[in-house]
C-alpha cells in the first residue's frame, strides 16, 4: 500500500511515494532528518515533535500521508537562511537548555510554535510550562527551557 | 511502521459510512492518537482501517440559528479550547479538551474521537454528560440523534449501530445558556495524564437557588454517569456548605468506582465525594455571572 | 580563566540543529533488526519452543532461542575489571534463558529485514512454559524453603549482606541518649526514563572483530564484557559511542551489547540492531532497587546526635546487575554526613522475580540519606529542636575522620551549606508563616546528604586523556571518560583550556569514544568523571604545555622556562599575567612549523593514565516548601533551593543544571514515580510513559540551586562530584515538608495522592 505525497519539507516542496504504514516521523528519517528523535512511539514524551502547518504534532502518531497538502517543520529547517541559529535555538544554546539532547529537537520546535503564537503577550512562566506539556524532558528539570523560551519572548523579533 | 494491513481514506462522512457498511470489520482512523497507540502495539482488531482524518465537513464547531452549539465530531481538543463560541457557550468543554494530555495530542486528538472509543476516562464525556449534549450520528440508515446518556453502554462500547460515524456534539442553547460550569480532572499529574477522577458540573440559579443542577463523573463507574441522587440533593437549595454536603453524602448513591491498579475504589470513592462538593460550588459561583 | 565561568557547551549547537548523531542517526545499508521474545510470566521454566510460524514469516532471518546461545553466564554491571575474584560481580546471566526469572525475561530473539516484521515474528513463536511460584517480595524470597531463583548459585536467594559500625557502638548510643526514634521505611522502584531508548547494533570488520555501535555510559567496560560473554579475546570487541541521550546508571549497564555482538556473529557479519521500544527499556532493563528499611536514631537533650542505626533490604529483582553494591555504596556515601554519631548498618539484597534493579542516579544513597534524615527529623522534632539547627550541631567539619573510611575529610561545606541554605530560603520565616490547619496547609522541610566523588577503594579509578596540537594550531582532546549529557566534553576543555593558558575555543573533545582508539577510561557512572579524569587531565595539559613550549624554546632560541601560553600564542611568561602582553609566535605558525620542518620537530602530543587513589566526600542539602490539599491528598512543592558541597565550581551554568535536572528526578521520585508489580503474579502494569508518572513542565516549580565552593585538595582543580548527588535529598526533605504540614509521617514513597490518601486516612485527616 503506497500513496503519493506531496507537501513541502522545511520549505522545500517534496514528491515521495511513501508506504500508508509509515509515521511521519519515518518518512522524515528516511529523508535523512534524523533530528527528529523517537523516545516512546506513543505520543507520551514529544522527542518526535514537528510542526505541521505550524502547530506541535507528534510525528511518531502521525501518518505520513496525512502531511499530503502541508507544510513541515523540523529543526533542521530552523536555521536561518545565513546558516545562524534560529532565535530559540539561540535561546536554548544561551540558557544552557541543552544536556543529553535528545529531547532538544522535539523541544525546540515546541518552542518555536509557542514564541511564534504569543509574540508580543505576556505570558507567565506556568504559561510556558503548560505550552510545553507535552514534551519529557529528563535532564534539566525544564528551568533553562522556560528560561529560553522566556528570553525569546522578551526580545523583540527582528 | 504501523501493522496497517487494510486501509481507505474516506473524503466525506457518507462515503465514510458507504465503506464501513462494505467492512463491518473495519474501523475509523480520525485523529490517530488512540487508534495509531494501539497499532503500535499490534493489538488485534485496528489493522483495518477507515480513515476520516481529512473529512472536512466533520471539523467546523458553529452556531445554528436556533442557538444550538454544534461541535463537529472531527474539531481537535486545540479547535474546541481556541473556539470563540465555545469558549463563550460552554466554557466547562474548553476546560476538559485543555485537561487532555499535551498540546501535540490536543492539536489532532478529536472530541469524536475521545467519545467514540468508549474510555471511561475520556476527558470530554463528563462535560457532555452535564451539558446534556445530543450527538448527530450518520449510518446507512441516514442520521439520528441521540442524548450523551444513552451513548456510553459499558467500557469501552458505544450506542453506534454497525456504520455509523459521529457527525456533532450538539448542545441546545436551553443546556447551556444561563449555566455556569467546571470540569476538573483529578489525576496524578498536572498534564499527559488520564484521569483517575473526571468531574464536571453545571448549575443554573433562580433567586439564589440551584434551580438546575447536574454533575457527571468518569472513571467513577463503568461508563460515564450523570448523578440524579446527588443532582436532587443539590436542587432547589441554596449553594451552600450544608447543601455540599447533602451532595457529597448522595454521589454515594450514584457511583460505583472499581479498583484497579490505577486507584482502589475506597480512594476514587473519597475525591468523587470531595469533587462533587467542590466543584458544584464552583459551577454555582460561576453560574452567578452567567446570562441567562 | 577558564575554570569557573560557564562556557557554551561544545556539543549545544550540534544538538539544538538535530545534527548530533546518536546510535540510531548513524545505521548501516543492510541493517537487520532483532526484537525479543520475552516471558508474559514472572517465574516459569521454558518447556518447549516453537519457532517454524516465526521463521515461515517473510522477512524473518533467523531465531534463536536459549539452546543457540553460549552456555557461559556473565554479570552485566558496569564496574571496572577486579584483580580479586572476590570483588567481582554476579555472573548471573546468558545471552538467552530458559528460566524466566522477571515478567520480560529474554528467551528468544528474532532477527527480521525490518522491525515490525521482527516484532510480529516475536509473537509468532510458541513458548510452552511450566509455572513456578512467584518471589515477588524480598523478605519472602530470604524466608526458609523459599524456592530458588539461581538455584546454581547455593542455598538462598540472598546475593550480598554486610554489616559495620562505624564511630563506636549502637547500644552505647541508644544509651546515652535522651530521645530515641524508630521508623519502618520503604522507597518505591524508579526507572531512568533516559529520552534516549536503549538501542545498540554491531557488524563485523573481518573473520575476527566485532564492531559494536552503543548508547553506553561505559564504552571501555562494555568491550570487556561483550568479550566475556562470547569467550571471545577482549581486543575483538569495539565499542563506539556516538552521542548518548541520557542514561542515569541503566547505561552503566551491559544490556544489549553481548546480543548484538552475537547475532552479527552468527549472521556472517550482517548488521544486527537492537532497539527496545519504551515499554521494554521500563520493564526489561534496569530500575532503581526498592529498599525496605528499620532505622532508629538517638540524640541527647543538648541536640547531640549519638547514632542512627539502619537494617536495610534490597530487591534487585530477576538478576544481580550490581546486586548487592548498591546497598553497601549507599551506606558507605552517608558515613561522612554525621561523623560525631555512630552509623550502625546492616544490608541483605536479594534476588526476587521483580524487574532487574542496577545503578540509578544516586546508587543506593538515595534510599539510605531517606531513612537517614527522616530519622534525624523525627529526632530533631522528639527534642523540640529546630530542624536546621539540629543538622547544624551534628554534621561534619573540615578535618574530622569519616569514621567509616577513616579517612579525613579535608574539605566538608555541609556546615556553610545549611547556613547559605537558610539565609536564602528564609527557613524561619516561612517556618513561622505556615498554616498548618484546615484543608489547605504548608510546611517546610529540610534534609542533608554526604556522597562520594569516585568508587575508591571499592574499584580502581583509572582516567586516561590524549591532546593534539593540530596542524593550525587548535587541540583535539580525547577523553576516555564519556559525555551522556552531562556535560563532561566541556567541563574537560575547561580543564585543559585552564592549565594550559589556552584560549577555550582551541579545544576540540572527540566526544565519541572508540574503544580502539580513545584512552582507557571505565566510564560515565558515581559522579566520578570530573573528579577523576580531571587528573588526568590536568597531567596532560602539563605535559603538552612542556612539550609546546620546548619547541617554541627551540625555535625562538630561549629557554623554555621563559616562555609561557595565552590565548593562542607563546608569550614571555613574566608577561604571561599581563593586560597584553607581547606575543612571541602565534600557535599556528609554532604547529606548522613543527609539523612541516624537514629537518626536526614533528606532531606534539600527549597522553597520561592517572589512577585516583582518593575519593573525597560531597556535601549538601535541600530547603522545601509545600502546599497540602488535605481532602484532596495531594501535596505541591512551591519551592525547593539544592545547596551543595562540590568543591570548586568548573562550570556555574552547567552546575545549575545539574542539580536542577537531579533535583527535578527527585522531586519525581519522591512525589510521583513507582515501578508497579503485581504481587501475586510479578507481572509490571506500568511500564509506559503514560502510566509511568515521569514529571512533566508543569509538575516541576523553579528550582533553586546554589553552591559552597571548598578547594578539595584531591580533584585536579578543587572539585569534587556533583552529577547524582542533586537526587539524594529531595525526597526526605518533601517527606519532612509533609511532616511539618500535616503532622503526619508518611514513611513510603511516593508521597503520591494513592499513599497520602491512606495515611490521611488513618491519621484521621480526611
Amino acid at each position: 500500500m503506497r500513496q503519493t505525497v506531496t507537501c513541502t519539507v522545511n520549505g522545500k516542496t517534496l514528491t515521495l511515494d511513501v508506504d500508508v504504514r509509515a509515521s511521519l516521523l519515518e518518512m522524515l528519517r528516511a529523508e535523512g532528518l534524523t533530528g527528529t528523535k523517537q523516545g516512546c512511539g506513543v505520543g507520551e514524551c514529544g522527542a518526535c515533535t514537528v510542526l505541521v502547518d505550524d502547530m506541535p504534532v507528534d510525528s511518531c502518531l502521525y501518518l505520513s500521508v496525512w502531511a499530503d497538502g502541508r507544510a513541515v517543520r523540523t529543526v533542521e529547517g530552523e536555521l536561518r537562511p545565513d546558516g545562524g541559529l534560529s532565535p530559540v535555538q539561540q535561546a536554548y544554546v544561551d540558557a544552557g537548555a541543552v544536556q543529553c539532547g535528545f529531547c532538544t529537537p522535539g523541544l525546540i520546535m515546541s518552542s518555536t510554535a509557542f514564541v511564534e503564537r504569543h509574540a508580543g503577550k505576556r505570558v507567565s512562566r506556568e504559561d510556558i510550562r503548560r505550552g510545553h506539556a507535552g514534551n519529557l524532558c529528563r535532564c534539566t528539570g525544564y528551568g533553562a527551557i522556560v528560561d529560553a523560551v522566556e528570553r525569546c519572548l522578551k526580545t523583540k523579533p527582528e | 511502521m504501523f501493522d496497517i494491513r487494510k486501509y481507505r481514506q474516506a473524503a466525506t462522512a457518507a462515503e465514510a459510512v458507504r465503506l464501513l457498511v462494505e467492512d463491518p470489520a473495519a474501523r475509523c482512523l480520525a485523529g490517530g492518537t488512540d487508534v495509531l497507540v494501539r497499532l503500535r502495539e499490534l493489538h488485534p482488531g485496528y489493522d483495518n482501517l477507515v480513515d476520516i482524518h481529512n473529512v472536512a465537513e466533520l471539523k467546523p464547531i458553529v452556531l445554528l440559528p436556533d442557538g444550538t452549539l454544534r461541535i463537529g465530531a472531527g474539531a481537535t481538543f486545540t479547535d474546541i479550547m481556541e473556539s470563540p463560541v465555545v469558549r463563550e457557550c460552554a466554557p466547562l468543554l474548553v476546560e476538559a479538551a485543555a485537561s487532555v494530555a499535551g498540546p501535540q495530542i490536543r492539536n489532532v486528538g478529536t472530541i469524536g474521537g475521545n467519545l467514540c472509543n468508549g474510555a471511561v476516562s475520556a476527558d470530554t464525556a463528563a462535560p457532555v454528560l452535564a451539558l446534556n449534549a445530543r450527538l448527530r450520528l450518520l449510518g446507512p440508515g441516514g442520521e439520528r440523534c441521540l442524548p450523551a446518556a444513552e451513548f456510553h453502554t459499558g467500557p469501552g462500547k458505544v450506542a453506534l449501530h454497525p456504520g455509523e460515524v459521529l457527525l456533532s456534539v450538539d448542545i441546545p442553547k436551553d443546556d447551556r445558556q444561563g449555566w455556569g460550569g467546571q470540569y476538573v480532572k483529578y489525576a496524578m499529574r498536572e498534564a499527559m495524564d488520564i484521569a483517575t477522577i473526571g468531574c464536571a458540573a453545571a448549575v443554573r440559579l433562580r433567586d439564589g437557588r440551584m434551580e438546575d443542577v447536574r454533575l457527571a463523573f468518569a472513571v467513577a463507574a463503568p461508563t460515564p454517569v450523570r448523578c440524579p441522587a446527588a443532582e436532587a440533593a443539590a436542587r432547589g437549595r441554596s449553594p451552600d456548605e450544608a447543601a455540599f454536603l447533602a451532595v457529597r453524602k448522595a454521589v454515594v448513591e450514584d457511583v460505583k468506582p472499581r479498583t484497579s491498579w490505577r486507584a482502589t475504589a475506597e480512594f476514587r470513592l473519597h475525591i468523587i465525594r470531595t469533587l462533587a462538593g467542590r466543584v458544584l460550588a464552583e459551577a454555582a459561583r460561576r453560574a452567578e455571572g452567567a446570562r441567562a | 580563566m577558564a575554570i569557573g565561568v560557564t562556557q557554551q557547551r561544545l556539543d549545544a549547537v550540534a544538538k539544538v540543529t538535530g545534527r548530533a548523531r546518536y546510535t540510531d542517526d548513524l545505521g548501516m545499508p543492510g541493517m537487520r533488526h532483532a526484537a525479543y521474545v520475552r516471558s508474559p510470566r514472572a517465574h516459569a521454566l521454558v518447556r518447549s519452543i516453537d519457532t517454524a510460524e516465526a521463521l515461515a514469516l517473510p522477512g524473518v532471518e533467523a531465531v534463536f532461542t536459549a539452546a543457540d546461545v553460549p552456555r557461559r553466564r556473565f554479570a552485566t554491571a558496569g564496574h571496572p575489571y577486579s584483580l580479586d575474584p572476590a570483588g567481582a560481580d554476579v555472573a548471573d546471566r546468558r545471552l538467552l534463558t530458559d528460566h524466566a526469572r522477571y515478567h520480560g525475561d529474554e528467551v528468544a530473539i528474532v532477527v527480521a529485514r525490518d522491525l515490525l516484521t521482527a516484532r510480529k515474528a516475536a509473537r509468532l513463536v510458541r513458548v510452552e512454559y511450566e509455572e513456578l511460584p512467584v518471589l515477588a517480595d524480598a523478605e519472602a524470597a530470604l524466608a526458609e524453603g523459599a524456592p530458588l531463583i539461581h538455584a546454581w548459585r547455593g542455598p538462598s536467594n540472598l546475593i550480598g549482606e554486610h554489616a559495620f559500625e562505624a564511630g563506636g557502638s549502637m547500644a552505647e548510643a541508644l544509651e546515652r541518649a535522651d530521645v530515641t526514634v524508630e521508623a519502618f521505611l520503604t522507597t518505591s522502584v524508579q526507572q531512568h526514563c533516559h529520552m534516549e531508548p536503549f538501542t545498540a547494533y554491531a557488524y563485523m570488520e573481518d573473520d575476527a572483530h566485532i564492531v559494536i555501535v552503543s548508547s553506553t555510559q561505559i564504552p571501555h567496560i562494555c568491550r570487556r564484557i561483550a568479550a566475556q560473554a562470547l569467550g571471545l579475546d577482549w581486543a575483538c570487541i569495539r565499542v563506539i559511542k556516538p552521542y548518548v541521550g541520557g542514561g542515569f546508571g541503566a547505561k552503566q549497564d551491559v544490556v544489549l551489547e553481548p546480543m548484538v555482538a552475537f547475532l552479527t556473529w552468527k549472521l556472517g557479519g550482517a548488521p544486527v540492531s537492537l532497539e527496545l521500544s519504551r515499554e521494554e527499556c521500563m520493564a526489561c532493563t534496569r530500575t532503581r532497587h526498592g529498599f525496605r528499611m528499620h532505622g532508629k536514631a538517638a540524640a541527647r537533650k543538648d541536640g547531640t546526635l549519638t547514632g542512627v542505626s539502619l537494617d536495610v533490604l534490597s530487591n534487585t529483582g530477576g538478576y544481580a546487575s550490581h546486586g548487592h553494591s548498591i546497598a553497601a555504596a549507599g551506606g558507605g556515601k552517608l558515613a561522612a554526613l554525621y561523623p560525631r554519631a555512630v552509623f550502625s548498618y546492616h544490608a541483605r539484597t536479594a534476588y526476587t522475580n521483580y524487574p532487574v534493579a542496577g545503578a540509578l542516579r544516586g546508587y543506593g544513597a538515595p534510599q539510605v540519606a531517606h531513612a537517614v534524615e527522616c530519622l534525624v527529623e523525627d529526632a530533631a522534632r522528639a527534642l523540640g529542636m529546630d530542624s536546621v539547627e539540629f543538622r547544624l550541631r551534628n554534621v561534619a567539619r573540615p578535618g574530622e575522620v569519616n569514621p567509616y573510611t577513616k579517612k579525613v575529610l579535608d574539605t566538608a561545606g555541609i556546615v556553610e551549606c545549611l547556613e547559605k541554605g537558610r539565609d536564602m530560603f528564609r527557613w524561619s520565616e516561612r517556618r513561622a508563616a505556615c498554616l498548618r490547619t484546615g484543608d489547605l496547609r504548608r510546611g517546610v522541610g529540610v534534609a542533608c546528604f554526604s556522597y562520594g566523588s569516585s568508587t575508591y577503594p571499592a574499584s580502581v579509578e583509572h582516567a586516561g586523556a590524549r591532546m593534539i596540537l593540530n596542524q593550525d594550531g587548535s587541540v583535539t582532546m580525547m577523553a576516555g571518560a564519556t559525555e551522556i549529557g552531562q556535560g563532561a566534553d566541556t567541563a574537560f576543555a575547561q580543564m585543559a583550556a585552564e592549565t594550559l593558558g589556552l584560549d577555550f575555543s582551541c579545544f576540540r573533545v572527540v566526544s565519541t569514544q572508540d574503544t580502539d582508539v580513545t584512552p582507557f577510561d571505565t566510564g560515565a557512572y558515581a559522579s566520578r568523571q570530573c573528579y577523576v579524569a580531571s587528573n588526568a587531565i590536568r597531567r596532560c595539559a602539563e605535559q603538552l604545555r612542556g612539550r609546546i613550549l620546548a619547541a617554541a624554546g627551540r625555535m625562538l632560541g630561549q629557554p623554555a622556562e621563559s616562555l609561557a601560553l595565552r590565548g593562542r600564542e607563546v608569550v614571555r611568561a613574566a608577561e604571561r599575567e599581563a593586560a597584553s602582553p607581547r606575543a612571541l609566535l602565534s600557535l599556528r605558525d609554532l604547529a606548522l612549523e613543527s609539523y612541516y620542518n624537514k629537518e626536526e620537530g614533528g606532531q606534539i602530543t600527549a597522553e597520561v593514565a592517572h589512577k585516583t587513589r582518593a575519593n573525597a566526600p560531597c556535601f549538601g542539602c535541600t530547603f522545601t516548601e509545600i502546599e497540602v490539599d488535605v481532602p484532596l491528598c495531594r501535596m505541591r512543592v512551591v519551592d525547593l533551593l539544592n545547596v551543595h558541597d562540590s568543591g570548586r565550581i568548573i562550570s556555574p551554568g552547567m552546575a545549575v543544571g545539574q542539580v536542577q535536572g537531579g533535583v527535578a528526578m527527585g522531586i519525581g521520585w519522591a512525589l510521583y514515580e513507582e515501578l508497579l508489580v503485581d504481587d501475586r503474579s510479578g507481572r509490571i502494569l506500568n511500564n509506559n510513559l503514560l502510566d509511568y508518572k515521569v514529571p512533566t513542565p508543569p509538575d516541576v516549580p523553579d528550582i533553586g540551586a546554589a553552591f559552597v565552593e571548598t578547594h578539595e585538595p584531591s580533584g585536579g582543580y578543587g572539585n569534587k562530584a556533583l552529577g547524582e548527588p542533586p537526587i539524594v535529598s529531595p525526597a526526605p526533605a518533601l517527606r519532612n515538608a509533609l511532616l511539618d504540614a500535616t503532622g503526619v509521617a508518611v514513611d513510603e514513597l511516593p508521597l503520591s495522592p494513592k499513599t497520602l490518601y491512606r495515611h490521611f486516612a488513618a491519621a484521621g485527616l480526611l
